[in-house]
């Protein structure tokens, strides 16, 4: 027989970790109970996939499917960096609603429900790159290194959206409606993911631009992808800049979207 | 206990201002260990505010405030295990279920999988919810949601609970059931703070009742004492024969209090006279006895704690009028 003892607190580390966990799996039940909301991440991609490899893939790449093999990626990375608003617009809707009063009155590390909601949106970055994926290859894209390496392209998907989810976590933090995150977020993502390596080669776009354009993290993760997937040379260099930009889009968001969160009455 | 006498509450001086809005102007409240503390007040008076400081959520610009003995700013890691909160704001996950919604507070709470299980289930059958246990709690009715809420604040078995505006747009029926599950709070051992904007909701429960508006305490007593406090009491009397109603009046006018000459008529056959305290029934039923008048009623009112509310907050208003005519 075991008693229960009640509000005994554990070690630390170990308590932000398991409340962390537990809140993640509220995410995953309430995705699993709303399934309309994973459209973002399932349809879209198919949707972006053909609408642009079959309108502009002849005018910008002779063929469509030489247009696919270069876009496939960069649909990805796009997908996930729009992906990235709605848990911003999810937690600024579970702070109207009060539900996260409510964790701030129980016994728990302050950051555990915003872990707990980045942690539970890995499942919207998996489907998104298995959704891709499976539009790509049914419309002949296929990858041209070796399966380890797709797999690690498709970890370092995953791993970017989770850092970048941040941005909207704190965003959804700051404004007052969901509303406005979603503006705010498709404001910054748009410009992101056009003026980006996603569509064209940065070769083709006027000089003022290819300076944003070379430095932009999607520009990294899309041309780190491109390496990983389609074994396009010198993908080294991107790899380590996407992770650079992970760490630095934790580095700067994290702490703000926590310091936002406290200050949230 | 760090307190020798054994406040459960204890707020002195609380300070909050938003912006231009000062919610809170010095207020106290204390509460003895196992007992109802109402906080009464119109909207916009600064329960709400009082309540988020109380139990965390906010802190106050100035005063102090602890739980158990406590503080709420520099302790409230500790304050958060002993206290459970339901109010419009500290809600539960509507998308999950009711049950859902228990066990994670539960595991969150630490009681560990299994304890946080047993405790769900406990939960449900004492708010009658096990039926619903199962559905998403946005399927619930209004009064279903009011008791999930509840039940999700005495998961972790709080010594002290508060309770904002419980009953606010439940209909009579389960306004009485709200009332009973906090008897039976009390009864175990918690103490309650209660806000309300109802006056017999306060009446019902409370051991003792502070009294709000504008962010200050206007008056804090038990219910009794605020009511003898206000109004004097009221002594009614019904003659058997109508025909005594004229002796009877004159009877009445000797034991009332103040210059009446004549008893008030507020139901046919019955007379009624503002006396000062206990003693004038006494003497009223030996003036009757002694004039051979039978009656078939005879009682002594308080003043309701409505009328005690309104001649608070009026005597307020009227003083602040005469300032600013003055002014």
């Amino acid at each position: 027989m075991s008693t229960i003892v009640l509000n005994r607190p554990a070690p630390k580390p170990f308590r932000l970790l398991r409340h962390s966990l537990e809140l993640t799996k509220r995410s995953l039940i309430k995705t699993w109970r709303t399934p309309e909301a994973l459209i973002d991440v399932t349809v879209q991609p198919g949707l972006f996939l053909i609408i642009f490899v079959y309108i502009f893939g002849g005018a910008v790449s002779g063929s469509t499917h030489s247009y696919l093999q270069f876009l496939m990626p960069g649909v990805l990375a796009q997908t996930i960096a729009m992906g990235a608003i709605s848990i911003g617009v999810n937690l600024n809707n579970d702070i109207e609603k009060g539900i996260f009063d409510r964790f701030r009155s129980l016994p728990i590390p302050r950051s555990a429900p915003l872990i707990g909601a980045v942690l539970g949106d890995v499942v919207r970055y998996v489907l998104v790159t298995i959704s891709t994926f499976a539009f790509a290859y049914a419309m002949g894209f296929r990858i041209g290194t070796d399966p380890l390496h797709a797999l690690a392209g498709c970890l370092l998907a995953v791993v970017f959206g989770l850092c970048l989810s941040w941005a909207p976590v704190f965003v959804g933090m700051m404004v007052r409606t969901s509303g406005a995150v979603q503006g705010i977020g498709f404001l910054v993502v748009m410009p992101l993911t056009f003026a980006s390596n996603v569509f064209v080669g940065v070769a083709t776009l006027p000089g003022w631009m290819q300076g944003f354009v070379r430095n932009n993290p999607l520009s990294h993760l899309v041309q780190a992808m491109r390496g990983l997937f389609l074994g396009t040379p010198g993908y080294a260099t991107h790899v380590w800049w996407t992770l650079g930009w992970c760490a630095a889009l934790v580095a700067v968001f994290m702490p703000l979207a926590l310091a936002a969160y406290r200050r949230k009455v | 206990m760090t307190n020798g006498n054994d406040l459960m509450v204890e707020a002195t001086g609380l300070v909050k201002t938003f912006g231009t809005t000062r919610a809170l102007q010095g207020v106290d409240i204390a509460i003895p260990r196992g007992t109802v503390h109402g906080v009464l007040g119109p909207n916009g008076a600064g329960k709400t505010t009082a309540v988020r400081i109380l139990s965390t959520l906010l802190k106050p610009d100035a005063g102090h405030a602890r739980i158990g003995g406590y503080d709420v700013v520099r302790n409230a890691e500790r304050v958060r295990a002993s206290i459970g909160l339901t109010g419009q704001y500290a809600s539960v996950d509507e998308d999950l279920t009711g049950r859902q919604n228990l066990v994670l507070f539960g595991t969150l709470l630490d009681l560990g999988r299994r304890g946080a299980r047993a405790r769900a289930a406990e939960l449900l059958a004492w708010f009658d919810l096990t039926e619903a246990a199962d559905r998403p709690a946005k399927t619930y009715s209004g009064g279903m949601r009011r008791r999930l809420d509840l039940a999700a604040s005495l998961v972790g078995r709080p010594d002290v609970i508060f309770l904002d505006e419980p009953t606010t747009g439940l209909d009579p029926a389960k306004r009485e059931d709200m009332w009973g599950v906090v008897r039976s709070l009390v009864r175990d051992g918690s103490t309650v703070l209660l806000t309300t904007q109802y006056l017999e909701e306060a009446e019902a429960l409370a051991d003792e009742i502070t009294v709000i508006d504008h962010g200050r305490v206007i008056a804090n007593d038990t219910p009794q004492r605020l009511k003898r406090r206000v109004g004097g009491q009221t002594l009614e009397v019904r003659p058997s024969d109508e025909a005594d109603l004229e002796r009877t009046a004159k009877i009445l006018t000797l034991v009332a209090s103040g210059n009446q000459a004549k008893p008030d008529r507020p139901r046919p056959g019955v007379l009624a006279v503002p006396v000062s305290g206990d003693a004038a029934m006494a003497e009223a039923v030996a003036r009757l006895t002694g004039e051979g008048i039978a009656v078939t009623e005879l009682s002594l009112h308080l003043p309701s704690l409505d009328e005690v509310f309104f001649s608070l907050t009026s005597a307020k208003v009227s003083a602040q009028t005469a300032q600013e005519v003055s002014a």
